[in-house]
């Protein structure tokens, strides 16, 4: 009985090709749309983790010789006055970054390295082995050691033995630094003259900087999946419809219901496996298509080496396929629960399927989502209160959509003159049901795409702003010791570049971890700095050594207001003047006037400076300054070169989201052209008897294309607002929830203008051929809806 | 007694009056029956409550010695596919099943398919040239014959017919009818086929009438 049970079921699909072929593109778009995202966000974060995993990535705290190399026997003198430390070394070789650990001291051990296989800590020791990924083993020359591909290890690296590195770096008997692991003895040695202790990089991670650009992604992640689930949701749901028929006649000749339903769920499992699949391989192919500029993008924007590549991981292709299955089941639930209820002497006819069937209840959750979302937004805190937010935002909003829609429709057939348009509006409100979780979809695309869009033009803008507050100063000078720094002031000073040196020290301000500057009172940072909230005559207030200026972080954190004393040195206490953006920077800033900062840290002195020199005098400054204060080239930085380095890595996140942008739209495109060219046939029996009125097929046609646009027009106009609605969640709440600093929110009404008209076309595009076979649709086949015998 | 039908009373929810009243017959193996009365006076539901698709509110309908009130979905499925076979008026074809899969469906179902018996009553229903077409390829006449093969392919003792040639012109409806009833005398099971026409029904041997859900 299966099996004759089964081939009832499967008929449909082969008799049907067109509707499992919509089911199953519904399903592996929406999982391709998750995984895709999802891949990239993984990868980056997997390159990540390997580069931490490489001797700790600032994990561990670090002891340097000031002179620049430890000897051999400071190190041996350091183990043996109690200190855990181990040795490392680093160089080049080519273009691979070459790393000597010693195994049995590392605070990690060969934890980078341990799981690949063949990894031997015999051979290990013994010099025999070198770890590194395929692909960069390739490139080393022949070392006379064995290469082990280790996936974990940071692209473009290679880990050895510090002996073998040693060898191979030429530089036998030398060491940069010493690991300090995290257990140490009571007592123990103190450090030597000489050598310099750094703190584990908590704040300052590469990982942590890069959170913001994964937010972003996770976010826009949550909108695709959210789209895909509507599309999924929808091609379920017109299938079972669909079917309706079949069941009820498989029913009443004797196939019990539990059956029947456990085998539409088993059907439903394997077409999810195989459309999770067609998915996940789709999705590989988006991220491994957009990966080159999100390596580039997160490389460039905060030096985090990303593989510009992706490898098939197991996590998440798993992970796409739990979540094909997961939304498969969450989305058939429903349809499996009525097609449970159905009566079995019910109607056979498909009904107008979809949410919008459950009226006034759709109504009331949406409100309910949307007042829920208004609730969080006022009282939540916390980034899942942010998140829970963003979500009963965007459900609520596609929730009240057909609703909308059916009012809109409603208010232009009232005001319809002529028996063709008052058809047409009474006629484009019947189809809202049928198209209603395309639409939806179409919905949160655009509202994804204004959301997102905003948010990244919004944090362009300020980016900019911001660079050219921070790098105001034409050239930026780091000094390698005090020496060099008094000269790089007399050489510039001779030059005529007005010298502004860079005093930082780190200590606690209000309770939290902060840095203190020294600022020179100087017109480059009057003219340049935008205050986000300040008191009048702020600039002349630190000039005179009256109070101080703190970053966005520290103000919210702290929980500061304007006037509020902060503590800035041990016995100094000044007020808070004004409030600054600091854009990515993860801890909290005060900028103090430098003759304050001279008076509380007068040990401090300037190792890093701005010189403010007339944009084509750059290159003489730079010449005297390498030939007569021996700065290296790349102790200077020309600022024009940074920002035109951090405007193409913008340019860049832009592709990325652009693509990201397109692909959404042509998906919800793609469900609505599903959506018709299944809906066609139904439509028939609505179409015969206007036909046999008096319109013609092209007209129905033309007719049928335009319903398309108008639907269009208003799902792109509820759109907007629920975009901008979704841009202010990120910037406003998200962010400041995940990074304590909130982005300012600026409108692009152009880039929403075009966004409609793609939308629209992509309406128009998915409209066209349905309309186009309707205008050739055989009359016999209109004529069938009259005929009593069938 | 192939079907007993005592005191059977059924309102549907939402309705005041019940759309049968205290309804009460007998019928024997090889026995046909006609169920005649004006559209609305009870007819399909009675033959509902006899098919299993539906359960009455009061009073006991017994199908080959078996029950159905205490029977629950798995029980009435398994008295659907293997007892009785209903031929509806809309035929319920299954349109994605060839001719010959949808004759040899129920009979699957039920564990009974022969081949060659199919093919048989192909034959006799002017089938055999169709058996690789779809249903959407056929006339209504050639439809209904369909769903007549596939109730008979299941060798049912008791078939329940409703309105089997109400979609059909007068000479297609006699040579369905007529053809029906001879497959039924020779597989010797009971007939309860519910009409609208008085001509036909005057060719069964027993007739019952229905008015406003009662026997009159």
């Amino acid at each position: 009985m299966t099996r004759t049970i089964l081939s009832a079921l499967f008929s449909h699909w082969w008799y049907n090709p067109l509707q499992v072929f919509t089911l199953l593109a519904g399903l592996a778009l929406g999982t391709a749309l998750w995984s895709g995202v999802q891949a990239i966000n993984a990868e980056a974060r997997a390159s990540y983790d390997a580069a931490a995993a490489t001797l700790g990535g600032g994990r561990y705290a670090q002891i340097t010789a000031a002179e620049g190399a430890v000897s051999l026997d400071t190190y041996v003198a350091l183990r043996r006055s109690g200190w855990n430390v181990s040795p490392v070394i680093e160089g080049r070789l080519g273009p691979v970054r070459i790393v000597g650990i010693e195994p049995l001291t590392a605070p990690g051990g060969i934890g980078p390295v341990s799981a690949a296989e063949g990894a031997d800590l015999g051979v290990f020791l013994g010099g025999g082995q070198i770890f590194a990924k395929a692909e960069t083993l390739t490139r080393l020359p022949d070392l006379g050691v064995t290469g082990v591909a280790a996936p974990d290890v940071a692209p473009n690296t290679a880990i050895t033995d510090i002996g073998v590195a040693q060898r191979l770096l030429g530089r036998a008997g030398e060491i940069d630094r010493l690991l300090v692991g995290e257990a140490q003895p009571l007592r123990r040695g103190p450090l030597p003259d000489g050598l310099v202790q750094t703190a584990p990089q908590d704040g300052t991670d590469v990982a942590r900087l890069t959170d913001s650009f994964h937010l972003n992604l996770t976010a826009f992640g949550l909108l695709s999946f959210a789209v895909g689930l509507f599309i999924v949701h929808g091609a379920i749901g017109l299938a079972f419809e669909q079917r309706r028929a079949i069941v009820r006649t498989v029913r009443a000749l004797g196939a019990p219901l539990g059956q029947l339903i456990g085998l539409m769920a088993v059907e439903l499992a394997m077409l999810g496996l195989v459309a999770g699949a067609l998915g996940v391989a789709l999705g590989y192919a988006i991220a491994a298509a957009l990966l080159p500029d999100v390596a580039a993008t997160l490389r460039g924007l905060y030096g985090a080496d990303v593989a510009g590549q992706l490898s098939l991981r197991p996590a998440w292709w798993l992970s796409g396929m739990a979540i094909a299955l997961g939304g498969t089941a969450v989305a058939a639930s429903g349809a499996l629960w009525s097609i449970a209820r159905m009566p079995l002497l019910a109607s056979a006819q498909p009904r107008a399927w979809g949410l919008a069937r459950q009226g006034s209840a759709l109504v009331w959750l949406s409100a309910a989502l949307l007042g829920a979302a208004g609730g969080l937004a006022l009282w939540g805190t916390g980034l899942v209160a942010g998140f829970a937010m963003l979500g009963a935002l965007l459900v609520g909003g596609a929730l009240a959509l057909p609703g909308v829609l059916g009012l809109g429709l409603g208010w232009a057939g009232a005001r319809a003159r002529g028996p063709v348009p008052q058809w047409f509006w009474a006629d484009s409100r019947a189809q809202v049901p049928g198209l209603s979780l395309a639409l939806m979809a179409l919905l949160l695309a655009m509202a994804a795409n204004v959301g997102v869009s905003t948010m990244v033009s919004s944090f362009r803008l300020t980016f900019v702003a911001f660079l050219d507050q921070r790098l105001a100063a034409e050239l930026y000078i780091s000094a390698s010791d005090r020496a060099q720094a008094a000269r790089i002031v007399a050489v510039a000073e001779a030059e005529g570049a007005v010298v502004l040196p860079l005093l930082s020290v780190e200590r606690a301000v209000a309770g939290l971890p902060a840095e203190v500057y020294g600022a020179r009172d100087h017109a480059t940072y009057r003219d340049n700095w935008r205050f986000l909230l300040g008191e009048p005559g702020a600039w002349d207030a630190l000039a005179r050594g009256e109070g101080v200026l703190v970053n966005e972080q520290l103000f919210r954190r702290a929980g500061l207001t304007l006037g509020d004393p902060v503590a800035v040195a041990a016995g100094v206490s000044l007020p808070v003047l004004a409030v600054y953006g600091d854009y990515g920077n993860p801890v909290g800033q005060v900028v103090v006037n430098d003759a304050v900062f001279r008076a509380a840290y007068p040990a401090v002195q300037a190792l890093r400076f701005g010189l403010r020199v007339a944009p084509d005098g750059v290159p003489g400054v730079q010449a005297a300054l390498r030939d007569r204060a021996g700065v290296a080239d790349g102790a200077m930085v020309h600022q024009a070169a940074i920002k035109a380095l951090s405007l193409s890595v913008f340019e860049r996140t832009f592709t990325v989201t652009a693509a990201l942008n397109v692909l959404t739209l042509a998906v919800a495109g793609f469900a609505i052209l599903m959506s018709l060219l299944t809906l066609a046939a139904m439509r028939l029996p609505q179409l015969a008897p206007v036909w046999a009125l008096g319109l013609t097929r092209r007209r129905l046609a033309v007719l049928d294309l335009v319903r398309a646009l108008v639907l269009a027009a208003l799902t792109g106009a509820l759109a907007l607002p629920l975009g901008l609605a979704l841009a202010w969640a990120l910037l406003a709440v998200v962010n400041v929830e995940a990074f304590g600093w909130r982005l300012p929110m600026y409108v692009f009404p152009l880039d929403y203008l075009r966004l409609g008209a793609f939308a629209l076309l992509a309406a128009a595009g998915a409209a066209a051929w349905p309309a186009w076979r309707l205008s050739r649709i055989e009359p016999v086949r209109l004529l069938g809806v009259f005929r009593h015998e069938r | 007694m192939l079907l007993h039908v005592r005191d059977v009373t059924k309102t549907y929810p939402g309705t005041e009056a019940a759309v049968l009243r205290g309804v009460s017959f007998d019928l024997g193996a090889g026995e046909m029956l006609a169920l005649t009365g004006e559209s609305g006076s009870g007819k399909s539901t009675l033959l509902h409550l006899i098919g299993g698709l539906d359960s009455a509110d009061r009073g006991v309908v017994s199908v080959d010695g078996t029950d159905l009130t205490p029977l629950d979905d798995v029980g009435r499925a398994a008295l659907r596919r293997g007892t009785v076979g209903v031929i509806f008026q809309q035929f319920n074809l299954i349109p994605s099943l060839t001719v010959a899969a949808n004759i040899a469906f129920q009979a699957r179902l039920a564990g009974r398919h022969d081949s060659a018996r199919a093919q048989s009553l192909a034959a006799r229903l002017g089938l055999a040239e169709h058996l690789h077409k779809y249903p959407e390829q056929l006339s209504g006449g050639q439809q209904q014959r369909v769903a007549i093969a596939r109730t008979l392919a299941a060798q049912p003792k008791l078939v329940l017919a409703d309105e089997p040639t109400g979609n059909l012109d007068e000479t297609t409806a006699d040579a369905v009818f007529q053809l029906l009833c001879d497959l039924v005398v020779e597989t010797g099971a009971g007939l309860v086929l519910v009409t609208h026409s008085e001509r036909l029904a005057a060719r069964l041997g027993r007739r019952l009438h229905l008015r406003a859900g009662q026997v009159t």
